[in-house]
């Protein structure tokens, strides 16, 4: 396991060079720069000095070719650069915001778990019934609504109408701050949970191995703990890890609507505003953070399923 | 000077003068909103030009000057007088005897020269460089041989020269923001990036990046009685949709409206009494390439103002949201017209000045725009039609705001739409069209007519500031009937605001940038703010 673990661990860094070298590249040949950006509000008169010696000092007027190896090199020492907004180091500018993205992340996808799984299970378990039909057109609404929306219905709801959470903010951590845009977020893994567990319930209900379990004479507690839930865990465990892993991104939306201040509302001010290093260093962080779930779950894979590791 | 304000900050002043006529009473909290955007970029004010950034610099920090939005001009602020030589270009500042910083030091001379020179410095790469960009030695500084600027002169501890090569007015570059007067050695200080000191009304209490900034009342204000709020939270919210609900929750206390909203509240009688608007100085306009054809000609630049109906573009798109531009020069602007007729929709006269012009089958242009719904690609669609019937064949070419920063001051366009800055210095701004101006300053259209320039040089030679706004006046005339764009409106900025707050000024250089020491709240308010 320790062996299989390393291996997949290391096959993380050729894709984490890939995509550092794709966002550069990107970057490099899309035009607009930090400099430009300033004066966009058409507040700031252009200042053809101050461009040049911007772009001196963050280095701009060197070659790409130049820039992308001085990035490799402070990449492989986890020196992301120097923001060119807040001139800070990007490690800090990330750092004060991921942990928010991170707190909401998690809570969506804690949401969407205990929530949607048990759903899907037992809508599964009694095909037909009502449970099942509202669960069905529940996943099916929840997967359809766009979040944003969702997300203001929410506000209008509970904060202007109900009066019971705030609308926006972040409120100094304090959990009240955290329902909404959780729950905003968590619905499509929840909808998608829900359906996915119900359809890998029913699948698995109609193997072999299953109904010789019933011809047996199994209970049916005994046969959903040993039989029905490991195998369905592989698939549900794989919809968990692409849904978690790809929430940062996802984030960006509701961090926005919600003013939470987390790394996806700091990405798409990043991106507006040209702040190369800090964009570059929010992508990856949101690559790496997919690839790590995703390494953590084929981890468990193997864990629930000793066959993936000979594979 | 009340002869330049526009009925809007006319009304406006009904408003401030409801609520001076009110005993301002001291304590509470306010939920401030800094609505562009999701986070603020530095605390250290000196390094950006974003407005944004200014809504805490402006509770910490104060300027050798601050705008007076009542007379609609810079006011001494860290200064108590000031002495300009009659060439205007020494002005000797007493200043404030009675200002200390957050940290109890004593304000002195020394701070200014101070955070002049940091700004001026082109090392650091300062957006505020420029204000400096005309004084005396500023060269041999920039270019490293000398370690001062020699037109930055202490007298004494509380007096301090400062000595431009030609004639200036300083007001307007050093009332800015991020012209803030720092302790001396506080920008070399690694912590102060994140826990500013300043002169401002309130000290900085934490910063919870991308989320708010909360400042406190600073005692010892040098001015008597204020601040009269005890607490600040300048909060993050940058999307309309989430401030319309947190607005209308009372969770902040006041709110920038866009086009949508503003009808919105104008037809709520709960909200409808609490908005204040102000004719801000920034000029909604497509500007033309006046080097190459076809826009070389005037007769095809006023062909373009006279096909369009901007009147209906304002009432259905806008919502009203703006001034009718009859120049470039906005109704808050000293210099402005207000005898001047924006040109009149006359698509029969756009199509025989285009065929006078030598172009009988129309013209082809590309509009370089971007998404903004007030002054971008919605505006140019619009047009489109309207261009068409008087033969203009127009194209819109979508960019983003940074490519339409980098583009226009390039020359790389034919026709851009832009909301550019018209004020509140008359001069700095018609200097744009000023045919010595480069077009990589802010001279985007090249416009280029010798009686314009001959009366811009007498504008800038003239000391009494009477017969300097008269020279500008007849200047924007020219820059009117040259047509070097479609001048499309002047910005209205509306801001709502909760029954409970007073003291709000309609600041016409950016609305939302308040003073904060003159903000107040009563007892209606709810008990989160007291």
């Amino acid at each position: 396991m320790l062996r299989f673990t390393i291996r997949r661990l290391f096959q993380v860094i050729p894709t984490i060079i890939a995509v550092a070298m794709l966002i550069f590249i990107i970057f490099s040949v899309i035009p607009g720069s930090f400099a430009s950006s300033l004066m966009s509000d058409g507040k700031t008169a252009s200042d053809p000095e101050m461009i040049a010696r911007l772009n001196e000092q963050f280095g701009l007027d060197k070659p790409v070719y130049e820039r992308f190896g001085t990035y490799l090199v402070g990449l492989a020492k986890l020196d992301l650069g120097t923001s060119f907004r807040t001139r800070e180091p990007v490690t800090k500018v990330i750092n004060d915001r991921i942990w928010a993205s991170l707190k909401l992340a998690i809570a969506a996808m804690v949401l969407a778990v205990v929530i949607g799984v048990p759903l899907g299970f037992i809508a599964a378990l009694k095909p037909g019934s009502l449970l099942d039909s509202i669960t069905m057109i529940g996943a099916v609404s929840g997967l359809s609504l766009p979040q944003f929306w969702l997300g203001l219905l929410l506000m209008y709801l509970f904060a202007l109408i109900l009066g019971w959470l705030p609308s926006f903010g972040y409120g100094g951590g304090d959990f009240k701050y955290l329902i909404l845009p959780a729950i905003t977020l968590g619905v499509t893994p929840l909808a998608l949970l829900a359906r996915t567990t119900r359809a890998g319930v029913l699948e698995i209900m109609n193997e072999d191995f299953i109904r010789t379990a019933q011809s047996k004479g199994m209970s049916n507690s005994r046969m959903i703990r040993w039989h029905l839930t490991r195998n369905v865990m592989v698939l549900v465990v794989t919809t968990i890890g692409l849904q978690f892993g790809s929430m940062m991104g996802q984030a960006v939306v509701i961090e926005k609507l919600f003013a939470w201040p987390g790394i996806g509302s700091l990405l798409v001010d990043s991106v507006s505003i040209r702040d190369i290093p800090v964009v570059q260093g929010t992508i990856l962080v949101i690559v790496l953070w997919f690839l790590l779930i995703n390494t953590f779950v084929d981890i468990i894979y193997a864990a629930i399923d000793p066959r993936i590791k000979q594979t | 000077m009340l002869k330049s304000l526009t009925l809007a900050a006319a009304l406006l002043m009904g408003v401030s003068t409801a609520s001076l006529a009110e005993t301002p009473k001291s304590g509470g909290t306010l939920n401030f909103v800094a609505p562009y955007g999701s986070s603020f970029g530095t605390l250290d004010i000196h390094t950006s030009p974003s407005t944004q950034d200014e809504f805490p610099a402006k509770a910490i920090h104060r300027s050798l000057y601050q705008w007076n939005s009542t007379d609609s001009k810079p006011e001494l602020e860290l200064a108590t007088e000031v002495t300009a030589s009659p060439d205007n270009k020494v002005f000797t500042y007493k200043l404030r005897e009675n200002a200390v910083f957050h940290n109890g030091k004593p304000f002195t001379a020394d701070d200014v020269i101070y955070s002049y020179e940091r700004i001026a410095n082109p090392k650091n790469a300062f957006p505020g460089a420029r204000y400096f960009s005309n004084l005396v030695g500023i060269e041999a500084f920039n270019k490293g041989e000398a370690e001062h600027i020699a037109g930055l002169k202490k007298i004494d501890d509380h007096t301090v020269e400062i000595s431009y090569s030609d004639p200036a007015e300083p007001g307007f570059d050093l009332m800015n923001t991020n012209a803030a007067i720092y302790p001396t050695g506080a920008g070399e200080d690694p912590n102060f990036i994140t826990h500013p000191i300043g002169l401002g009304p309130f000290e900085f209490v934490e910063n919870i990046p991308g989320s708010k900034v909360v400042v406190k009342k600073f005692d010892k204000y040098y001015k008597e009685g204020q601040p009269y709020l005890d607490k600040i939270n300048i909060v993050l919210l940058g999307d309309a949709s989430a401030r319309d609900v947190a607005f209308r929750n009372k969770e902040i206390d006041v709110s920038v409206l866009g086009p949508t909203q503003y009808v919105a509240y104008q037809a709520d009688d709960a909200l409808k009494d609490h908005i204040l608007e102000v004719a801000e100085v920034y000029t909604r306009h497509v500007g033309f390439d006046t080097t190459k054809a076809p826009f070389d000609k005037k007769e095809v630049r006023q062909a373009f103002n006279h096909a369009i109906n901007a009147d209906l573009i304002i009432e259905k798109l806008v919502k009203n949201k703006a001034y009718r531009a009859t120049g470039w020069l906005p109704i808050s602007s000293a210099a402005y017209d207000k005898d001047a007729k924006p040109y009149s929709y006359d698509v029969a006269l756009a199509k025989k000045m285009l065929a006078d012009a030598g172009y009988p089958d129309g013209i082809d242009v590309a509009i370089t725009a971007t998404q903004n719904e007030s002054w971008g690609l919605t505006i140019v669609e619009a047009i489109i039609p309207m261009l068409a019937e008087a033969g203009i064949r127009a194209t819109a070419k979508p960019v983003e705001a940074s490519v339409l920063a980098e583009v226009v001051p390039a020359g790389d366009f034919q026709a851009y739409m832009w909301s550019n800055l018209s004020g509140p210095s008359d001069y700095a701004v018609m200097k744009c069209f000023y045919s010595k101006t480069p077009r990589s300053s802010c001279a985007y259209q090249q416009m280029s007519d010798p009686a314009f320039d001959k009366l811009f040089e007498e504008a800038g030679a003239e000391t009494d500031p009477a017969k300097k706004t008269d020279l500008l006046r007849q200047a924007n005339d020219i820059v009117q009937e040259d047509a070097p764009s479609w001048f499309f409106n002047y910005n209205k900025a509306v801001m709502a605001y909760q029954p409970w707050l007073h003291g709000l000024q309609a600041n016409a250089t950016e609305l939302a940038i308040q003073n904060y020491e003159e903000l107040w709240i009563d007892d209606t308010a709810p008990d989160s703010r007291k």
